[in-house]
């Protein structure tokens, strides 16, 4: 048992010379086919279509098939922590950081960030880029507001600015915890004529996708408490002998390069107007 | 045995899992007593009136029999929501308006086992009625306690139905904590945040209501039949 671990390094490292190798050799045709990648990430990045539109490319680039689960940050990392996938992208800086100081994860890399916005009901909240403000105005008039409560990276960037603010919003009896991803917060939102906190890119691509049409209004944007940080995370090796870390380690790289950067920043403007994500990689975001 | 450890050193996290409970049982019981009245009548009526199309009928009811709860969610959320036709409700997002959903789903497994088994035994009873003379009303009667243990049956189905529904009460009810949460709900939520331990405690607890009802009923059943005897 022991050899054959100490074996598997040397293996990869091997096939992972090959596999460039050949890349290189055949750059104008297609790469051979490397089979499945697995990755957990939030329902974000996969509700906005950002996933669709860049896993043809890589499959395309590296011969790998990216295929994920879209689910929570909280349970995205607990998939990560299992060995379920081979490389995560959410976006929870701080659950990240212990994510690889857990040894569950190789090393953290900042690829992109987009950002959230207070949305809801034009009346009676103004538009404001104080989020501070919104909050507190939410809490005394007794608006009804709806929290994610999942321990998704939105419900968690959430409570972080209710502390900030030092404001319990449990306060107010029409804060409701809807327990359920961003697409069907939204809906709730938009039905209930509530007040709620969402990434931006969900936003946009729900109000104008949306058969029944979002009356959401955004309400507060451009506050730097409202700043939303995606990393990406290889699941290690060493927890896991299984996990497909040259995959891994090639989906980080080419994620973090200039060409799919690039792409990144194009992304949606066509749709909607505007960039969803902004990419950082490279930085210490 | 991790799981039970780690539950009974911490408790259980912050879903609300007493209201749950209790939003499960309210909505589970009262969907099936209002299932139970219109799924009666209309299996009976199909049995005892023949009409024109009476075959479609049947089969719809069949089809809608094995209807998946989640599209019947989806079909009251629109009819529900405040755009919708009957927006002017407002019982969206309420235990209400679950009741609703999962009426329209249990109704069609009462009545098509209600109509399949008066088939059967419907017809005997109704002849010997007649022959000892009882009046339409006295014959229906007749055929309902007579065919209690049937009508037991679909009650059992539909509420076993009803309590562990989630795709359709997750759209009209909307998972609300502390009002339209329910134990499935609740173990949705608890896996989307990958604590799977709760969910499988909440999945265990929710057997034994299961059986725990399914014990008293059984246990008034006996006394009638015992009752009967004499």
């Amino acid at each position: 048992m022991k050899n054959k671990i100490s074996v598997l390094p040397l293996v990869m490292a091997v096939m992972m010379l090959a596999g460039c190798q050949k890349s290189e050799d055949s750059k104008a045709s297609s790469v051979a086919d490397k089979g499945k990648l697995m990755m957990a990430t939030t329902t974000s990045t996969a509700d906005t279509g950002l996933l669709d539109y860049l896993a043809p490319i890589f499959k395309e680039d590296t011969g790998y098939t990216l295929e994920w689960a879209s689910v929570g940050t909280g349970e995205a990392i607990t998939m990560g922590e299992n060995g379920d996938v081979d490389v995560i992208l959410v976006h929870a800086k701080a659950s990240e950081e212990e994510f690889v100081a857990e040894g569950y994860g190789v090393k953290r890399f900042p690829v992109m960030y987009n950002d959230f916005v207070v949305v809801g009901p034009a009346d009676p909240i103004e538009k404001n880029d104080d989020i501070g403000e919104v909050f507190k105005a939410i809490t005394e008039q007794e608006l009804k507001f709806i929290n994610r409560g999942d321990d998704s990276g939105t419900d968690k960037k959430e409570k972080k600015i209710w502390t900030s603010i030092d404001v319990d919003p449990a306060v107010n009896p029409n804060y409701i915890q809807s327990g359920q991803g961003m697409g069907a917060t939204l809906t709730m939102a938009d039905e209930m004529k509530a007040y709620c906190l969402s990434d931006r890119g969900t936003y946009l691509k729900y109000k104008s996708d949306s058969t029944i049409g979002l009356e959401l209004e955004v309400i507060c944007e451009g506050d730097k408490n409202l700043l939303n940080q995606y990393g990406v995370i290889a699941v290690s090796p060493d927890k896991y002998a299984d996990t497909n870390i040259e995959g891994a380690e090639e989906f980080i790289n080419w994620i973090c390069s200039e060409k799919i950067q690039k792409l990144i920043s194009e992304y949606g403007v066509a749709d909607y107007g505007q960039a969803l994500f902004t990419p950082n990689a490279g930085t210490d975001a | 045995m991790k799981f039970i450890s780690e539950l009974v050193a911490k408790g259980f996290s912050d879903v609300g899992v007493m209201s749950a409970v209790k939003t499960t049982l309210i909505m589970a019981i009262s969907s099936t007593i209002i299932s139970a009245v219109f799924g009666i009548i209309i299996g009976l009526l199909l049995e005892r009136f023949n009409f024109k199309g009476k075959k479609i009928v049947v089969r719809i009811n069949r089809t809608l029999m094995g209807v998946p709860p989640v599209v019947i969610g989806l079909v009251v959320y629109m009819l529900l929501m405040r755009r919708g036709p009957l927006g002017s409700l407002h019982i969206l997002f309420t235990v209400k308006g679950m009741i609703f959903a999962q009426v329209l789903i249990i109704t069609p497994i009462v009545s098509g086992m209600i109509y399949s088994s008066a088939l059967k035994s419907a017809m005997p009873i109704r002849f010997f009625a007649k022959t000892m003379g009882a009046n339409s009303r006295q014959t229906s009667f007749l055929i309902i306690k007579e065919m209690r243990s049937e009508i037991y049956f679909a009650l059992v189905a539909g509420f076993g139905r009803a309590i562990s529904e989630v795709g359709a009460v997750m759209l009209v009810g909307g998972n609300i904590k502390g009002s339209t949460r329910t134990m499935t709900t609740a173990i949705s939520l608890l896996k989307s945040q990958g604590i799977f331990s709760e969910g499988i405690a909440l999945g265990v607890m929710l057997l034994l209501i299961a059986f725990i009802l399914q014990w008293i009923t059984d246990f008034l059943r006996k006394e009638e039949i015992v009752d009967e005897n004499y």
